[in-house]
């Protein structure tokens, strides 16, 4: 343990050889970890790692089978979240737990009613939310819908909640994965502020440049142990990398460019209307070649989705696209795809996999008229099941088989599986819609790899992400899409995560439009 | 042990404890109806006393479940894709009376009349579903409540058929409307004789063991097939299991709505063909009723696939069968009912803990996986 100058306070939270054993696995194996009251103490691993079962014992929600917690000195165990909330722990989920059409007060108060009699006192809660609000920087109008708020505003509600319910000690579960940049710098504000007021945060996260920038302390999980606690100043982003996944780790970055001059997708023109007037793609042209990766970048919801699914021909758009010099506007999404388009939905649960069917069934998915899942009118089992095989072991999905559901996977491999499945058939253009997300550092790694290959190999990209260091990496031309329309071409090797923020909230561009 | 049959067992298990606690829960309800649970038990294997009798309990109980199973088959196409055909009931009526009076216009060799009409059966069945799957492509109404609406005009319209434009000569003093009577060689031939190389008598009451068990069986097999091992089968059992997923692997949701739809119907179409191939020679207006209601409660407990749903039928018709001999026993029939309706409850309930229980397993699994092909090295 580390962090000696502050050894001299009790600590806020100090977990002693935890550990937690489901049948078979050992989740959680003689956890250490002390965190100093006052201070942010970023928790880092891979996926898998154990973080969420960790917080989901500090929180109360599970029970560890050995192992001692302390809150500010004093042993606890909890049974319920609620005996957590008890000693001042408060937890933000990484999904945000609110009302859309309530307020923002009352999704505040929602549980913890302040009342007069049995009546509501709205006039109460209202003050103190307006206290703590102003006493910690964290600004929301009370009496605003929640279905109205972005992203950061509802972090803060989120955050307000829980110091609503007195918590002294803040677990925020992965908070930065769904903000932009400028929104990052604005939640850290607000955390350094509850920091000065003497509170606690446990910080867990992916993305490391951020818990250098935030933390006073980090923690290092892999494979359900801590392995390190080092002192942010003296390490650096790629070896706090190395010690979460326990080996050396590539990056994203392609520089050597394997653009050629025959295009394979044209865009011209799409529009795509919503049921009201708002047009939520709005003439949108582009065109990609072989071996490029065109990036997408732009905050969820403006338009991205619009875009993948009317190439994908799942929703109807204005416009014409053309797939290697051929008119694919009028075709159905079955043609398209056997035409070569490979698709990697943002949402694998969504679209891109049967939970409740095995992986050789989710490998036929997409591929259900093409060989090898198709003979006739039959479903080549044993093909699929030894394609499936193949997947399985160039991509390096750990499953014990390929007749286990697809439910029973971890994201990482779940998502390998898919890009393995995307890429068989030899694809000339790729959909990739956050192609990393909910992925740890090793599968992430892989499937850059995997996209790297195939790009050199002549495949079209089209790559959509919010991790803009990815966008930045693997991008050979990125256009910023906003509002529904292309607002900004950019060259990936002269744009920093920061500029692009910008043209993505739409605070620098040239078109501007409200 | 491979997935797939882990998840058979379980399953298994969890339908043996549902029935085993619905017949707990029967005997609860026969003591509070004053009755003896051991008695009522006993009275549901009593096949009668005399051998005849024996003979005709068995076919009763095989000639119930005919029907039962193949309106399972039809209710299940359609849950297999979550599109609830809750119409079976009117589309085999509708089928029932058309095909009874086809058959009865012409006379042509056995094996022609026969498959004439099962087919016209199978095309009314299926041309009556595909109206709610127009229906929900065109317009997104719901099929469910369009499947219902239609069975009231399909009920009704069958009985203004055989009282109308389709009636048959009415015998002296008869109450029942009927169709015209068919010819002989529309009959199915009867199974009887396996009764005689078992070394039993044959049974004589409604025809004997009905011959068009057999073509239930090969229905059985070929939806079997079709939904299992097809390209069809699997984009049905893919639009079930995630809508969205099917779409964008390009799957088109409105085709599969209307062939799942159609397949069902048309397999409907096929409930009342034993009944009236094998015993009554007519479609009449005491025809058995409610058959397609009874379909979803054996689809549902047979969990939407044909072995499953051939023992739920057996199951249901073996209980119906005893009705009679619980009377003798001095037990409310009604008995059955409660049985029969705490089953599906309770299997509905076991078929969730189990496949909870079988997910969480499979995670566990796929856990230790990843486990092992990692390297352990924790070092610092």
């Amino acid at each position: 343990m580390s962090a000696d100058t502050l050894a001299t306070a009790t600590p806020a939270v100090e977990l002693e050889g935890i550990t937690k054993r489901f049948p078979g696995v050992v989740a959680n194996h003689d956890i250490r970890i002390t965190v100093q009251p006052g201070t942010v103490h970023a928790i880092v691993g891979e996926n898998g790692a154990g973080k969420s079962t960790l917080m989901k014992i500090l929180y109360g929600m599970q029970k560890p089978d050995e192992g001692t917690i302390r809150v500010n000195g004093t042993e606890v165990s909890f049974r319920t979240p609620s005996d957590a909330i008890g000693v001042g722990i408060g937890m933000v989920h990484q999904h945000f737990m609110l009302a859309d059409n309530f307020t923002v007060l009352e999704n505040i108060i929602l549980g913890a009613e302040p009342s007069n009699v049995g009546v509501l006192d709205t006039a109460a809660a209202r003050r103190r939310i307006t206290e703590l609000a102003e006493a910690h920087g964290l600004r929301v109008d009370p009496d605003k819908l929640v279905e109205g708020l972005g992203v950061g505003d509802r972090q803060r509600v989120e955050i307000l909640k829980v110091l609503y319910r007195g918590a002294r000690i803040l677990i925020l579960d992965e908070p930065t994965a769904v903000l932009v940049p400028q929104e990052v710098e604005e939640l850290f504000q607000s955390l350094r502020e509850l920091k000065a007021e003497g509170l606690t945060v446990i910080f867990i996260s992916h993305k490391l440049d951020e818990v250098l920038d935030i933390a006073d302390a980090i923690t290092v999980i892999r494979r359900g142990t801590t392995v390190a606690s080092v002192d942010p100043d003296n390490v650096t982003a790629r070896q706090l990398a190395e010690l979460m996944v326990g080996s050396e780790l590539p990056t994203p970055e392609t520089r050597e460019s394997t653009v050629t001059d025959t295009v394979t997708l044209t865009v011209s023109n799409l529009t795509m209307q919503a049921e009201g007037q708002r047009l939520l793609l709005d003439d949108v042209s582009f065109a990609i070649h072989q071996g490029e990766i065109l990036g997408i970048a732009g905050v969820e919801g403006n338009g991205q989705s619009e875009l993948i699914e009317a190439i994908m021909g799942i929703r109807s758009a204005h416009g014409r696209l053309e797939l290697a010099g051929q008119d694919i506007t009028g075709w159905s999404t079955l043609k398209r795809r056997e035409a070569g388009i490979g698709y990697i939905p943002e949402d694998r649960h969504r679209q891109g996999l049967l939970l409740e069917a095995s992986l050789w069934e989710n490998r036929v998915l997409g591929h259900q008229t093409r060989k090898p899942a198709r003979s006739g009118i039959w479903v080549d089992r044993r093909a699929a099941k030894a394609d499936t095989e193949r997947i399985v072991e160039e991509y390096d999905v750990r499953t014990p088989g390929v007749d286990t559901l697809a439910l029973a996977l971890s994201g990482g491999n779940q998502q390998k599986l898919i890009v393995g499945r995307e890429m068989s058939g030899e694809p000339a253009f790729l959909i990739a819609a956050h192609p990393t997300r909910g992925v740890d550092v090793g599968a992430q790694a892989a499937i850059w790899g995997h996209l790297r290959d195939a790009r050199a190999a002549g495949l079209a990209v089209l790559l959509i992400s919010a991790d803009l260091d990815e966008l930045i990496g693997l991008s050979d031309s990125i256009q910023v899409i906003y509002r529904g329309r292309l607002v900004a071409a950019l060259d990936p090797s002269d744009i920093t995560p920061e500029r692009l923020g910008g043209y993505m909230t739409g605070a620098i561009a040239g078109n501007e439009e409200t | 042990m491979p997935a797939g049959l882990n998840r058979a067992l379980l399953t298994l298990a969890g339908a043996v404890v549902a029935v085993l606690l619905a017949i707990a829960i029967c005997s609860v309800a026969i003591i509070v109806a004053g009755g003896e649970p051991l008695a009522a038990l006993t009275a549901l294997f009593d096949f009668g006393e005399s051998a005849r009798a024996q003979s005709n309990s068995i076919a009763v109980f095989l000639n119930r479940a005919v029907p039962l199973f193949i309106a399972g088959l039809a209710v299940a196409v359609g849950f297999r894709m979550n599109l609830f055909n809750i119409g079976v009931e009117g589309q085999y009526r509708i089928a029932a009376v058309c095909a009874a009076y086809v058959g009865s216009t012409f006379t042509a060799p056995a094996p022609i009349q026969i498959t004439v009409i099962i087919l016209v059966a199978a095309l009314v069945g299926g041309l009556y579903a595909l109206i709610p799957a127009v229906m929900k492509v065109t317009r997104g109404v719901n099929e469910v409540i369009a499947t219902i609406m239609l069975n009231y005009i399909a009920i009704n319209l069958s009985s203004f058929l055989v009282r109308g434009p389709f009636a048959g000569q009415r015998a002296e003093g008869e109450l029942n409307v009927t169709t015209p009577k068919l010819p002989e060689s529309a009959m199915f031939p009867d199974l009887n004789f396996l009764f005689e190389g078992f070394g039993m008598l044959p049974p004589t009451r409604n025809g004997g063991l009905w011959g068009f068990i057999v073509v239930a069986i090969v229905l059985g097999v070929l939806v079997w097939v079709v939904l299992e091992r097809t390209r069809f089968g699997f984009n049905i059992k893919a639009s079930g299991l995630n809508g969205p997923a099917a779409l964008a692997s390009g799957v088109n949701p409105k085709t599969m709505v209307i062939s799942a739809m159609v397949l069902s119907g048309a397999i409907a179409g096929l409930i009342g063909l034993p009944e009236i191939l094998g015993d009554r020679g007519a479609f009449n207006s005491n025809f058995t009723a409610g058959l397609g209601f009874l379909g979803i409660a054996v689809a549902l407990l047979g969990r939407n696939k044909p072995v499953g749903i051939a023992i739920a039928a057996l199951l249901f018709a073996f209980l119906d069968r005893a009705q009679g001999a619980l009377q003798f026993a001095g037990i409310p029939p009604a008995v059955i009912t409660i049985i029969q309706g705490a089953i599906v409850l309770l299997v509905v309930v076991a078929n969730e803990v189990t496949g909870r229980f079988a997910r969480r397993l499979e995670e566990r699994r796929a856990a230790q996986q990843l486990g092992r092909n990692t390297p352990v090295e924790v070092t610092a």
